[in-house]
This record gives structure tokens, sequence and C-alpha cells, in this order.
């Protein structure tokens, strides 16, 4: 019927009665038995009908396939199946197609709401919007996907404004991944794959991006309640799921952010207050601002978990830390800057006896987290300072637990900040070490000469000048017992070291020397300068003020608080008339026959004099010259520059060791104005001109 | 960068005119009635009797720019060179020539032009010594006074206060008396609306700024 040519040619009567009969099948057979159907019998006839007519088509076009291959495509017609398709679509699925999309959702919600439904037919319905769309979506997005979605937001609309103000926090949190986990397997169960991404996405923009704020600042148990609580798993859940939405992240780190503020205030001021009320004396003082270091290094290694635990490492919530601790390690607490409590710290982690004792490794720790608090704090030249001059204390009395420590600690500030802040430290350890491998030699030498050995034990520490702090000392008269050592060491030193030139610090040494007590005699360990008086009174048994000043050759500060020490604190080795608790020039002082102790040995201490204010100035004065010299180099390399642009670059080039006060730069550009190593620029204004 | 008004002396070139030789006579002449006959030059004495002469206060901002006309170096003495220059360019070879030859050298210092010229010479006319490169505050007072009250007396009053109040410095240096003429025509007075610290005025103008807004009320 069709190769003959026409007008035999039927080709087209029967392309046509092709499409007519399927038409007449399905209007007189289909389309009677769906109507009067309704939801999920209305689908299952559907899905039946729909499977016979499939068989039907694929069949029919077998036998006309001859139509297909050279009639439809010459005609550019649709192809057999495609039509028989399109009949049913036209006659049977338009009219059905929005209650069956109803009925569909119906279905869906139903089963949202824990009811059990019929997946397999769902997705059968489903798969008939895919097949009868010949292959493209197109006919399942827009007649059922879209009002799918619709409805789902209209769904998690209600629920989540019915849950967030019924539940706490983490219960609607943990229903919402759970909506959201079972969202995603329904698409696995019956919807098409393509849908998922967009489903989640409406879903989570209802139950958290809409709501966020309100999750977020739930009174009693939103994130600021979970975070104080320490609620990990829920804090967990929170960030994996606004992880998900747009700006999620940063709305839960600016929360983040405001909790560490507020917790990092709250010790400040519990700290201010207890200094307020506690005015009085240093050793509280002290303590307190020690708790408070202590207490910041808890409070960040607490954030810095969650940070690590629940916000997925996250750097948006390492900077809310890190913008936090800014502020709050550059306050002064105390009457401390932050630098000086934390140089505290650090000594009494590493001197023996100190107030923090720890293990090797819960040392270590506790320094890596120094240097972290560390990196907040602007004055870190401040800190070096603090640090160098405690150290030298540690060193010279032997203090320090452990060489290894000490060292540790520079090798980390030395990867963080740079080599410039640790160099003398490290050449002050070097001094220790080679004093140590001197004494050897030293005490051998001492072995071999006779009639000038003192026969006292004796050791002598010599140091580098410039790295260590400069220490004070004054010329006093030695015992002649002490000088004999000082002698032997002199003519040892220099058959070694012919060029050097030794500088002695009585006042830095001290001395082991026993005091023959009536009871029984006493190791007493003090300083040097303390050994010397008490030697004095070898010779006489009372000795006024003045006498002690002259045969010393003391100066008076240094007077008062050796007496003092010596008699008017906890051991009273000497006593004194009159008979209180201070040193006046008319005292007079005698040697304790009657003192007596139940141990063998004790410590007189020297109360050490107050450094604070010459640290402070020796590190503003250091801070002039770093300024004027970066200010120097950039404008050597630069000839020309704007103000603004040259305060900012000395800034930057000094923000490693300290920050530098704009108002002061300001101050050295004039001072290097009238030094002549700048002028003004004369052609453009606000700049500078480097003068060669 | 000091204006060179020195002329080396040099006699009369031939073919110049009896009468400019006459007046070069006159102004020699006018010369030696104060000066010094020892030292060759006007001294303080000469200058005072000067001033009395010209009827002007040897306060007068007048004669500080004359000194400027005549280029002269050092505060309290005029040479011989400096008078000749001086006076042959104000044209005057007597006193009362002199003296109504003033009006016009205040308008022409006055002007923009020589006014940046004669500002920063009235600050190195006082420096006292050799080398010294400051001069102090209340001398710098005064000088303001002097030479910028009659164009910025509301700022120089307040800058007189604020200099007498602070005392962040104790002298005035060469950069920071050219500040205080910058600050004087470049910022709006007294609101201060466009004055901005991040530049680079001298520290002592920024303090200055801020004194000024916080006694404000």
């Amino acid at each position: 019927m069709c190769t003959q040519k026409p007008p035999n040619d039927y080709s087209k009567q029967l392309y046509e009665r092709y499409k007519e009969a399927l038409d007449d099948y399905i209007k007189s057979v289909v389309v009677p038995s769906l109507k009067g159907k309704h939801g999920e019998f209305l689908l299952r006839e559907l899905v039946g009908r729909w499977k016979n007519h499939k068989v039907m088509v694929r069949w029919l076009s077998r036998f006309f396939h001859y139509l297909d291959r050279y009639y439809v495509s010459r005609k550019l017609l649709l192809p057999l199946n495609e039509l028989g398709q399109s009949c049913f679509h036209d006659l049977v699925f338009k009219e059905l197609k929005t209650t069956l999309t109803l009925t569909l959702i119906d279905m869906i919600d139903a089963e949202r709401e824990g009811q059990l439904i019929d997946r397999a037919l769902v997705k059968d319905v489903i798969d008939i919007y895919v097949e009868i769309g010949w292959g493209s979506l197109g006919l399942y997005e827009g007649d059922f996907e879209q009002d799918f979605l619709n409805s789902t937001t209209d769904y998690y609309s209600k629920k989540a404004q019915a849950w967030i103000v019924e539940d706490s926090c983490p219960e609607y949190l943990l229903k919402a991944e759970e909506c959201l986990q079972k969202e995603k397997e329904r698409v696995g169960h019956y919807l098409h794959s393509k849908t998922e991404t967009k489903l989640l996405e409406d879903s989570l923009l209802e139950l958290i991006s809409r709501r966020a704020e309100q999750i977020l600042n739930k009174e009693n148990s939103g994130c600021r309640v979970l975070l104080l609580d320490g609620k990990t798993e829920d804090l967990s859940r929170m960030c994996r799921l606004f992880s998900r939405v747009e700006d999620g992240l940063f709305q839960l780190s600016k929360v983040f952010k405001e909790h560490v503020n507020e917790e990092g205030m709250s010790l400040l001021k519990s700290a201010t207050d207890a200094a307020n009320s506690k005015n009085e004396r240093k050793e509280i003082v002290g303590a307190l601002d020690q708790d408070f270091v202590r207490k910041v290094i808890e409070l960040h290694d607490k954030q810095q978990s969650y940070v690590i635990n629940c916000f997925q490492n996250n750097t948006v919530f390492h900077k809310a830390i890190k913008e936090a601790f800014e502020i709050i390690c550059n306050k002064e607490v105390a009457g401390c800057t932050s630098a000086e409590s934390l140089a505290t710290f650090c000594d009494n982690i590493l001197r023996k006896g100190g107030s923090e004792k720890l293990g090797d490794e819960a040392l270590e720790e506790t320094l890596e987290k120094v240097v972290t608090i560390l990196t907040y704090i602007s004055d870190r030249d401040l800190f070096v300072e603090f640090h160098r001059k405690k150290l030298g204390k540690r060193l010279l009395f032997d203090k320090s637990v452990n060489d290894e420590h000490e060292r540790s600690l520079l090798s980390k500030l030395k990867q963080y900040f740079g080599g410039q802040l640790t160099s003398k430290m490290e050449g002050m350890l070097g001094d220790m070490t080679r004093a140590r491998d001197q004494q050897a030699n030293f005490d051998e030498y001492m072995s071999q000469i006779t009639e000038s050995n003192p026969r006292v034990d004796f050791s002598v520490t010599v140091l580098t000048a410039g790295r260590w702090p400069t220490y004070k000392s004054s010329n006093i008269n030695l015992p002649s017992e002490m000088i004999k050592c000082v002698e032997a060491f002199k003519n040892y030193y220099d058959s070694k070291e012919k060029c050097k030139k030794l500088s002695w610090l009585y006042s830095m040494g001290n001395c082991n020397i026993v005091a023959k007590f009536d009871t029984k005699p006493i190791e007493l360990i003090v300083t040097t300068y303390q050994a010397a008086l008490l030697l004095l009174f070898n010779g006489a048994d009372r000795l006024s003020y003045s006498e002690i000043v002259t045969q010393l050759n003391l100066p008076d500060d240094d007077a008062l608080r050796l007496l003092h020490s010596l008699s008017c604190a906890k051991y009273k080795i000497l006593n004194k008339e009159p008979l209180n608790r201070t040193i006046s020039p008319n005292d007079i002082f005698l040697f304790n026959h009657k003192f007596t102790d139940k141990m063998r040995r004790i410590k007189v201490p020297l109360p050490p004099t107050d450094e604070k204010k010459k640290v402070v100035e020796d590190v503003n004065k250091d801070r002039r010259f770093s300024i004027d010299a970066a200010i120097v180099r950039i404008m050597k390399s630069r000839k020309v520059m704007g103000h603004q642009q040259l305060v900012v670059e000395c800034v930057e080039q000094l923000s490693r060791m300290f920050k530098p006060d704009v108002k002061l730069i300001k101050r050295r550009i004039e001072d290097l104005i009238s030094r002549e190593y700048l002028e003004r620029d004369l052609e453009t204004t606000n700049s500078y001109r480097y003068l060669a | 960068m000091r204006r060179s008004s020195k002329k080396s002396s040099s006699s009369a070139p031939a073919g110049q005119t009896k009468a400019v030789s006459k007046e070069v006579e006159r102004i020699d002449q006018l010369f030696y009635t104060y000066a010094d006959s020892s030292s060759g030059m006007v001294d303080p004495e000469g200058i005072e009797t000067l001033c009395s002469h010209l009827e002007v206060p040897h306060t007068d901002v007048r004669i500080l720019m004359l000194a400027w006309k005549m280029g002269c170096e050092k505060q309290g003495y005029i040479t011989l060179d400096e008078w000749r220059s001086g006076l042959k360019t104000l044209r005057a070879d007597s006193i009362s020539k002199l003296k109504k030859a003033f009006p016009e050298m205040v308008q022409e210092v006055t002007r923009p032009s020589n006014f940046q010229d004669f500002y920063p010479f009235a600050f190195r006319y006082c420096l006292t010594e050799d080398k010294k490169k400051c001069i102090e505050i209340p001398v710098a007072c005064e000088l303001l006074n002097l030479v910028l009250s009659l164009q910025f007396r509301p700022q120089v009053d307040k800058l007189m206060d604020y200099l007498k109040y602070q005392n962040d410095y104790k002298v005035i240096n060469m950069d920071q008396w050219m500040g205080f003429l910058r600050f004087c025509n470049e910022i709006i007075f007294p609101s201060l609306d466009n004055y901005d610290p991040d530049q680079a005025w001298p520290l002592i103008l920024d303090n200055f700024v801020e004194w000024l807004r916080a006694n404000k009320n």
C-alpha cells in the first residue's frame, strides 16, 4: 500500500488511520474507564491503561514500520511510537494531569505525616510523566515538579512555623535534619533524580534560611546557650545544616563571635573587679593577673575545640576567634599589660618551685598555648623584654626547670615571629652552657694552684655583654675570703682570654654560708651581698647602720633592702635595735645567736626591686629606634612617598614586634625631617622626599 | 631658600648718570649716620634711632619687612650692602622718602608670592646663634602675632593660646613654622571641617586642632 506511486500511495491515509484507530480506542475504552475514578483508584487505572497503551503502540508501530522508515522521515512527521504516545497524552493525560498531580502530592504529604503509601504506584505514575514527555523532562517539570516543589515549600513553611515556637533549638534542628534525610530518600524511591537538588534546596530554605535568626537566637536553647553548655553534638548538627544554605555559616559565625567576645569581656570584667576590690597587697594582685592568663588560655582552648570539632575547622570561625581574642588580649588587667602577665606566667611554669608544676608533656603543650596567645598580643616586644629579664634571673640563680624547655619556647617564638626577637636570649642560653664547661676547666686550675687557693667552693658565670639585660652592681667591699676567689678567677681568665675585659656583677651572685647559732649551725642560702653583710659580724657582735654602710661601701637603697631581709622578714638572722619593722639610719644590728629553725638549711630571700618601669622605658626607647630605622629604610627605597602610605608601610613592617602609635610615627618623621634625613616634597602635597 | 638680594658692592660703572651716583652717595651718607663707627654696621642702638626717626616702633612688623627688603642676615644688624640694596629698591635716599615708601612696601610683602618668602625669613631672622634651628615658644608667639595677625587674627589668637598652654614642645622649628602658615591658608576657620590629621600636618597642629575641638563648648 505504501510502496506504490501516487495516487496509489496510501501512506498518508494509513498514517491518519493509524492515529484515528488509536484515538478511537482511547476514546471508547480508556477514557470511560478512567471517568468517575478518584484518588488512588484513578492512578491505578491510569497506570494500567498506560501500560496497555504502550504495548499496543509498540506492536502497531512494528506492523507499520515501513511508514516510519519512509513516509514519516520524508514528511518530517512524528514517528509512530511518538504519535501513539501523543494520542494518549492529548486525550487522556492532558485532561487528568492536574488531578493526577494533586493526588500525588496528597499522597506524598500523607507519607510525610507518617502514613504508609503505595510507593510503587507513585513511582509508576511519575514515570508516565517522564515517558510521555518523550524522554525530555518538560512535562515532568512543568506539570508535576513545579507544583510538587511549591507544595513542599508550603508544607515545610507550616511545619517550621509550628516547630520553631514549640521546640527547643536542638530539637528543631534534629527534626530538620530528619526531614531532609527523608526527602532525600523520597527522591530515591519514586521521584526523578533531577529533583533532588531543587527539593533539598527548597526544604532547606524553609527550614533553615527563613528561620535562621529565630533558630540561632532561640531563648534558652539558641546557639549561645549551646555554646555555653558545651553541647557539641547539637552544635555540629547546626553547623552541618547551616553550611548547606547561603550565608548560613556566616550568620552562625557572627553569633559565635559575639559569644567569644562576651565571654572574653566578662573575664576581663571579673578580673578588673577583683583587682579593684583588693587593691592592696602586691602578691594578691599578682595572683589575679596570673589567674586571668590561665582563664584566657582555657577560654581559647574551649573555643578552638568548638571550631575544630563542631564547626568543621572553618576559617570563618577561626577568624571570629582571632578578632575576639585580639581585643581581649590587649587590655590591661590588674595594672599589668597582658605582655607582662604572660611573661610572668611563663616564668612560673619554667621556674623550679614555680606556682605551676607541670610534667614535661604538659609543659610543652602549655608553652605552645602561650605562643598562640602571644599571636593575639600586639606588644610582642614588651613580652620579649620581660621574658628576657626573667630568663636572666632564672638562669643566674639556677632556677630554670630545664634548659630543653627554655630552648623549646625560644624556637617556637622564632618560628612564629622571626629570629630578631629571640637572638639575644639564645645567646644567654649559650653563655650558660659555655660557663658550665668553663667551670670544669677552672676547677682543675684551682686544684693545681696551692697557695692562692681560697679553699672555698666557687664558681663564676661569664656573660657576654649585650645579650643579657643590664644589671646594676656596685663596688662593694667583699670579705677577704671572697676577694681571694675573685683574684684566682681573674688570673685564670686573663691567662686564657687575653683581650676580654671582665666587669663583676656581685649583686647577681649567691652564696651558701654556714651560721653557727647557739642551738645548731644552719646553712643559709643568701645573695652575695647578704653574705658579705653577715660576714662583717665575724669581726664584731654589734654594728650600726652607718658602720655597715661604710665597711661595705653600700648605696643606701641596697642597704635598706638587705638589712630588712635579714632582720625584719621571716627569718631574723640579725636583731635590730629598736625593735620595729623599718630600717632607719640610726639602727643598731646584732647577730642573733638564739636564732633557730627546724630545717638545717634555709633560704633567706631578698625581694627584688620593681623593674617594670625600666622595662617599659627600654622598650619605648627601642621602639623609637625601630620606627626611625623603618622610615628611613622605606624612604630610601621609594625616594618619594605620600604620608598615609608611609605610615601604613611602617606599621606593616613593624607589626611583628609591636603596633606603633600613628602619632608616634608622625613625631619620628618630624624628627627625621629636622635631622635632614627627609624633607617635605614641594611638588606633591602630603609627601616626603628622601634626602641622600 | 633665601631670596638673594645681595649685590656685591661695586664702584659706579662708567657712564652712570650723575643723578644716580648722587643717590648712592646720599644712601651711603644716611647709612653712616646710624652705623657704629668701629663695626661699620648699624647695630641695635642704631636701629632704634632709625626707628624713632621713622616714627615706627622698633617692634613693628614694618621694620621686619624692611629687614627682608634689605636681606638682613643677622637680627639687629645692618651691613652697608644690605642697606644699599634695600634703600635702592625702595627708591629712598632720605628718611622722609623711606617713610613714604612704607605703605607700598607693606602691600608688596603681603602679596602671596612675596609673603611665601617673607614668612620663613622672619623665622630665620629670629634664630639667635649659629647652628640653632628652633625658636622658643614665647618668641614664636610674638613673631606669629607680628607677622600673621593682620591676615589671620582669629587663628593667631587661638594658636598663641594653645602654644602657651601645651607642654609637648618647648621650641618651634622651621617645619612647624611653615605648617602654621599652611594651616592659616588652607583650613577653614573656625569650623576646621577640612582638617585631616591623617595627612602630613605637623603633629603640633594635630594636637592644636584636637584641643580646639575639645574646647569648643
